[in-house]
């Protein structure tokens, strides 16, 4: 094995892949979620039907995209590599009386878990938007656009999705509470003065992602007609949001 | 006894307690009751009481690590009702007092728990990975010759401090027993940001590094989660900016030593 590779199995390496994707798959959710918010523009998704042509087609995007495969691999890859090993760390015979609760906090100590129903919503929700998108055949909209608008109003239409999507960005937020400032930390960027800034800008921004996601299927469900016009007897507080839209 | 509280009513406790014959045998926990523990008694001196009755009924005491009992030599490793060192922060097991605890209180008491820290008898665990590693990087190179003078070498306060407050590592392998990983990430970055934050750590400043945390995989510890638990156990507050300087310090030596094995 040479130095690299070396490098890179070490405990410490594996950490540093994870970080490193980690942060990155930080600035993909930004991204995203930027996008989406188009989905709550008043034009029967004319703007988002746009928007998805073009990250569909586009050759800068289809090539960052492979970034992204590889970026989502690595890290759920390393979580099993590190996972397995930090069991077997432990050993066949656990405490009989473990009380990790008075010394350590929830989420960060199950990163696994929340990751693993992040990874299941992920690939039902890649194979509900992007595979269809991608591969299958959408009706054209007022553009001649592939409608994936109308895909995702009528999938936020059903309770079970909706359901999904939220326990989904539940997952995330708590993922992201520990993620982002333990993704520092890993990089070895812990120092007194960034560190408090680190940490508090991770609790907001796991706040704010996945509250901002879960917002989308809520709004469809609860508040839009089944073309996802906003519906007039909507509360007074969602059509003062909607309309900065 | 000088200076006790007369106030101080004895204790009827209930210990469950790990036994296990030698390290290749399974074992398990079984059930003691000791009587009239004083609550001025530290931990050991209760588990003493213990193996007092259990000699005098013919039975095999209970082993457990123990040297000074000022909880300086960090042997104390009890791992007491799901916290190391049991529910007290910043203690030793030989530091902590039955004043913690209440009559009629059940106690588990449980060894370590690594794969690299593999159970001798009964509460006793062998920690010789931890000397591994330390032989593996954590020293200086002393050269022979005259006696430097001490004002010739600048040492920042700040820095001496944060490298004496890193030396405080009494290396108990709490961190380890805590840490759902089992990881001995606390322990390697204490020593290693000691050794580099010092001139006198500077010559093996990157072979220490590599060395000591090839060594520490070698052992079977796990990696870090940052989940903090080893530094809210350590009896001696060693904190995780050490594992961030440990990370640093392993990603620059990988990328600049010569070593290319």
């Amino acid at each position: 094995m040479s130095w690299i590779t070396k490098t890179l199995t070490s405990t410490i390496g594996r950490k540093i892949i994870m970080s490193v994707t980690g942060l990155f798959l930080c600035t993909f959710l930004v991204v995203h979620l930027v996008g989406n918010l188009q989905l709550f523009k008043h034009d029967h998704g004319a703007a988002f039907n746009i928007y998805s042509h073009f990250m569909g087609t586009n050759p800068i995007i289809r090539t960052i995209e492979w970034g992204l495969v590889l970026g989502f691999g690595f890290h759920i890859y390393e979580a099993f590599a590190l996972t397995s090993r930090n069991k077997s760390a432990r050993g066949a015979q656990g405490y009989v009386s473990n009380h990790a609760e008075q010394n350590s906090e929830w989420t960060s100590r199950n990163m696994g878990i929340l990751g693993t129903i992040i990874l299941i919503f992920l690939l039902i929700h890649l194979y509900n938007f992007f595979w269809r998108a991608r591969f299958g055949s959408l009706d054209p909209d007022i553009n001649n656009n592939d409608d994936l608008y109308s895909l995702v109003v009528s999938s936020f239409k059903q309770w079970w999705y909706v359901v999904l999507y939220v326990a989904a960005q539940i997952s995330l937020g708590y993922h992201l509470w520990h993620g982002f400032r333990s993704g520092f930390q890993t990089l070895g960027l812990n120092h007194r003065k960034y560190t408090p800034i680190i940490k508090y800008a991770g609790y907001v921004f796991a706040v704010v992602v996945s509250a901002a996601f879960a917002s989308m299927p809520l709004y469809f469900f609860l508040f839009t007609n089944e073309k996802g016009e906003l519906a007039a007897n909507a509360p007074t507080l969602i059509h003062a949001v909607a309309s900065a839209f | 006894m000088a200076g006790s509280n007369p106030n101080a009513k004895p204790m009827n406790l209930t210990l469950n307690v790990w036994r296990q014959p030698n390290r290749h045998t399974q074992g398990k926990i079984v059930e003691y009751k000791v009587k009239d523990i004083s609550p001025e008694m530290s931990f050991l001196e209760m588990l003493d009481v213990l193996n007092e009755d259990l000699l005098r009924a013919g039975q095999d005491p209970v082993a457990f690590d123990h040297d000074c009992r000022e909880g300086i030599c960090g042997s104390c490793d009890l791992f007491i009702n799901g916290r190391s060192h049991g529910p007290e922060k910043g203690t030793t097991t030989c530091q902590l007092h039955m004043r913690k605890f209440s009559d009629g209180d059940t106690i588990t008491i449980e060894p370590w728990r690594a794969t690299a820290f593999p159970v001798n008898k009964d509460l006793s665990v062998d920690r010789s990975a931890f000397d591994r590693i330390i032989q593996a990087g954590g020293y200086i190179s002393v050269n022979t010759g005259g006696v430097p003078d001490g004002n010739e070498i600048p040492v920042p306060k700040d820095l001496a401090d944060r490298a004496f407050e890193a030396a405080t590592c009494i290396a108990c392998g709490a961190c380890v027993a805590a840490c759902k990983n089992a990881s001995a990430m606390l322990f390697v970055s204490a020593k290693v940001s000691q050794l580099s934050l010092l001139p006198q750590g500077q010559p093996e400043r990157k072979t220490r590094v590599e060395n000591m945390v090839a060594q520490m995989d070698k052992e079977g510890f796990g990696a870090c989660s940052n989940i903090g638990s080893c530094a809210a156990e350590c009896p001696v507050g060693i904190s995780l900016e050490n594992i961030a300087i440990l990370n640093r310090e392993f990603l620059t030596a990988k990328a600049t030593s010569n070593n290319l094995a």
